[in-house]
């Protein structure tokens, strides 16, 4: 059966059998026993699992019960305070639509019939088409497709299966192109957590970057300090953001125009002299050639391209290079816009370069040499195919190419692909044009899904694994590379729920089931954790207690003359003019190329991101649903009421492929420009399982049916498509 | 005898909501009520705009309407800190301290029945810890402590700076300051 997105529409709806309705209300009168004295709480440290930061959380639990949840003063992303979402972490946890036990599909896929099954039975069912699939066409017909802590158990599992083939949409849908760019420039990328000096800098320049609303715990307590302090801050956004807000000159840039702005800076802070020449002496290489390459952008030139006054652009140019080098350039993180986002980043990396801001006290800092040491695990078999991550792009990363493993799922070409592992990924939110992931999913044999959450993908698989949450398992210790190294580790806080179980524990288990069990020789993940904290040579006991270590610093985190930095490039200098690219075929300095802009009528379809939510994984969550319910379509007042909308009114939205959205509540408001609509991410959830989120709301991936590759890393712009606003009905 | 209150420094807050939703799991606030929002508010027309963002919760009034109007004697102002609080077992949700204060900072807590609002999370206070919102606050723009204590958090942020109370003209006599703008020329 060829399933398309319509036919699961049509058929999501469908009760799911299996999942048992649990009762987990709240408990009303635990906070006022502990009061009277009658129970104690007690508190447990951990880290947090609802985005990616892993923040410090520590735990307290009242009778078994987790009750609230506190940033653990000790660690370095949290500093004792966690953002909504990880205040809001006991709503996952209790979240009554949780997957409760592992299922069987028994309907065709995409139906959402499933029946009950014993772990024993959904790994045996997993591992027997797994041994089939390797037995028919080779271990590389399986891939993975993974994000967050559950890549440490599920990947080595794979890579012991013996595929070579894993797909992380944080490198080609999100971060990639710009680790692309800064590697290209100065050997490196600009790390997670960003080494963002912003605590330290006198001007900030955000570029498409929504901090605060985009809720990174230490980066924005950092950024609200910076404010505090008098930083001066440059926003360049299309949307009057949370951040235009606070900004000293905010810049509401023609959509798709950014690169036109980043070479009019450069080429202004070369012509007033305002780069720091005697860093790039000793640095770089190339200015000459981007010197000529940039000297044509004009501010009058970008002025006509970005739509902003070509004065703003001095100006700000001007404030930059007068307070370098305590600049930082923030390096963005989803940068996954237009399909020229390598180069647009390189030229964040080059401005920042120009300025002297990289290893320097309010720019960007270096990382610290230390490590710990990740513990022996038995070799992993040697592929025999090759890897199909790279997807043929020049600069892909190790984090490889998603697309283009869905794309050879499709064709089966250059071999087949007939299984996919997903695992904290909801690729039907995360990779553009929904179709070819249903198309790709209708030629596999096996689906398997390990998720907290009964997601759109989740929804469509032959076996669900029920994984607990965060608050209820063990995970790789977090090893934080900032100006200090910390060691983190996350442990249970109580046990799992339901019939739900640990990452490591399902990927173990599956591992015996394949005759893998050798790769995972400890009983359970402590002990694994315990061993490598012996290696490291710390305490795992002080480490158990306290949540997090932090190692003696063992780094300096700007040039000073007994501090020189290394660049990981071909010629050990940051590149202003790339040979690598130009090698390969690449424009060597960034060269700006005009997007198609939206036709009449149509709107350009922008994305960001909601403070109270990750993505599709929290709309749920009831403490954090409960803050906002359903996205809304930010279209400028003027607009909506040309179209006969006001704010509150539903809409629906289709685009210029005839790709037509859920309805989706107006905000009608002056802090958008008239040629785009903004909405936050991850709305829009196709099935009845999530009772508080699904169907609420737009899903924007669902109206990206076109992307831009990026032909230097892979990654998909995911920024060109256009919409128009229809009434409902 | 600590004098407790509260400043919002309006420029460092970034609408994250971690006040709001670590309010509401410390105190066991119904779903749907609120002890603290945060307000976002935007005037003028694009792309010249203005922005405010701020946080709302009980201003722990020296003149306080909610305890003024109660029936019962359920509200009161604890002398020893200046807190407004509310004897539970003596609140008889009349609804007519929800009615008196003009900052809508209290609610009849549906779960239970007798009126509520922000205590300045006194159960914490009591064990040495800051209230909820302003131990999580990220942008550290709640800021709490000791009015008479002149180096306490809330004094050391006031100091020369522009600050104001909400609806002034009400004579209400908030506790809670808030700091709008930079009081250096920026």
């Amino acid at each position: 059966m060829k399933l398309s997105r319509r036919t699961f529409l049509k058929t999501s709806g469908i009760a799911t059998a299996g999942i048992a309705a649990a009762t987990a209300g709240p408990e009303k009168f635990l906070l006022w026993a502990e009061e009277a004295g009658l129970i104690q709480a007690t508190y447990v440290p951990t880290f947090c699992e609802i985005c990616f930061w892993k923040c410090g959380a520590i735990a307290k639990v009242l009778n078994g019960r987790v009750v609230k949840l506190d940033g653990n003063p000790v660690h370095g992303n949290s500093r004792g305070k966690l953002c909504a979402r990880g205040n809001g972490g006991i709503g996952l946890l209790y979240d009554k639509d949780r997957l409760k036990t592992p299922l069987i599909n028994v309907g065709k896929r995409g139906e959402g019939k499933y029946r009950k099954a014993t772990w024993d039975e959904a790994l045996g069912v997993v591992a027997e088409k797994m041994k089939g699939i390797r037995e028919q066409y080779g271990p590389e017909a399986m891939a993975i497709f993974t994000h967050g802590a559950p890549t440490d158990h599920f990947l080595p599992l794979l890579s012991a299966y013996g595929t070579p083939n894993v797909g992380m949409p944080s490198f080609a849908q999100c971060r990639g192109p710009r680790d692309v760019g800064y590697e290209l420039t100065f050997g490196e990328g600009p790390g997670s957590p960003e080494r963002v000096d912003l605590v330290n800098s006198k001007v900030m320049v955000l570029i498409g970057s929504h901090l605060g609303e985009n809720m990174h715990n230490s980066q924005v307590q950092d950024f609200a300090e910076a404010i505090g302090r008098g930083s001066k801050l440059i926003v360049v956004d299309p949307r009057y953001s949370i951040a235009a807000g606070k900004a000293e000159q905010w810049l509401p840039i023609r959509p798709a125009t950014d690169l036109a702005l980043l070479l009019a800076w450069i080429n202004i802070i070369i012509t007033e002299g305002l780069y720091d020449r005697a860093y790039l002496d000793q640095y770089a290489e190339g200015f000459a050639e981007l010197a000529r390459e940039v000297s044509h952008c004009t501010p009058e030139w970008a002025a006509k391209e970005t739509d902003l006054p070509a004065a703003q652009i001095v100006e700000t140019a001007r404030m930059m290079g007068h307070n370098a080098p305590a600049v930082t350039i923030h390096p963005g993180r989803h940068a996954t816009w237009y399909g020229d986002d390598v180069q647009r980043s390189r030229a964040m990396a080059i401005l920042t370069a120009l300025l002297g801001s990289w290893g320097r006290s309010g720019g960007m800092f270096f990382a610290t040499k230390a490590s710990l040491p990740k513990g022996e695990s038995k070799p992993f078999p040697e592929p025999t195919k090759a890897s199909l991550n790279g997807g043929g792009y020049p600069f892909a990363g190790a984090e490889g190419v998603t697309q283009a493993i869905r794309t050879a799922t499709i064709t089966g070409a250059p071999y087949p692909l007939k299984g996919w592992f997903v695992s904290g990924t909801n690729l039907m939110k995360s990779l553009p044009n929904q179709q070819e992931t249903v198309d790709a999913i209708a030629k596999l044999d096996l689906l398997v899904v390990v998720d907290v959450m009964p997601m759109d993908l989740t929804m469509m698989a032959d076996v669900i694994l029920p994984e607990c949450t965060y608050l209820e398992r063990h995970d790789a210790l977090a090893i934080g590379k900032g100006k200090s190294l910390s060691v983190s580790l996350r442990q249970p806080v109580i046990k799992p729920l339901y019939d739900s179980q640990p990452g490591w524990w399902i990927a173990k288990e599956l591992a015996k089931k394949l005759d893998l069990g050798e790769y995972f020789p400890w009983n359970s993940y402590e002990e694994k954790i315990k061993a490598q904290c012996k290696t490291g040579g710390i305490s795992y006991d002080d480490l158990k207690k306290l949540g997090c270590l932090t190692i003696p610093d063992t780094s300096a985190p700007y040039i000073t003359p007994e501090n020189q930095p290394t660049f990981k490039t071909e010629s050990g200098k940051i590149q202003l003019y790339s040979k690598e690219l130009k090698e390969k075929g690449f424009d060597p300095v960034p060269v700006y190329v005009r997007h198609p802009l939206p036709p009449e009528g149509f709107f350009r379809l922008t994305y960001g991101r909601s403070s109270v939510h990750t993505f599709s994984r929290t709309t749920n969550n009831p403490a954090l649903n409960e803050l906002y319910k359903e996205n809304e379509v930010w279209i400028n007042a003027n607009k909506a009421k040309a179209l006969g909308f006001s704010s509150g009114d539903y809409a629906v939205l289709v685009n210029q492929d005839g790709a037509k959205s859920n309805r989706i509540r107006v905000k009608a408001t002056q802090r958008i420009r008239e040629d785009m609509v903004y909405m936050v991410h991850g709305w829009g959830s196709l099935g009845k399982e999530l009772s508080r989120s699904g169907r609420k709301g737009a899903d924007d991936q669902g109206l990206i049916t076109k992307y831009a590759v990026d032909p230097i890393a892979g990654s998909t712009g995911m920024r060109v498509n256009f919409v128009k606003l229809q009434k409902e009905g | 005898m600590p004098k407790y209150a509260m400043v919002i420094d309006q420029r460092r807050c970034v609408a994250c909501m971690a006040c709001v939703v670590a309010c509401k799991n410390e105190n066991e606030v119904p779903p749907e009520q609120y002890r603290t929002r945060v307000l976002e508010m935007v005037e003028g027309e694009f792309p010249l705009l203005r922005m405010e963002l701020r946080s709302e919760l009980c201003n722990h009034c020296d003149n306080p309407p909610c305890v003024y109007n109660c029936p019962t004697g359920a509200s009161y102002k604890r002398k020893e800190d200046g807190i407004v609080l509310l004897r539970k077992n003596r609140c008889v949700g009349c609804k007519a301290c929800v009615a008196a204060c003009p900052y809508s900072a209290r609610y009849i807590n549906h779960e239970k029945g007798f009126a509520d609002k922000c205590t300045f999370c006194d159960h914490r206070l009591k064990e040495g810890k800051e209230p909820a919102c302003v131990a999580t606050c990220i942008g550290k723009s709640r800021i709490f402590g000791d009015m008479d204590d002149p180096k306490s958090p809330v004094r050391l942020a006031l100091k020369g700076a522009d600050a104001t109370v909400l609806l002034e003209g009400a004579g209400t006599k908030p506790r809670v300051f808030y700091i709008k703008k930079f009081s250096k020329p920026e």
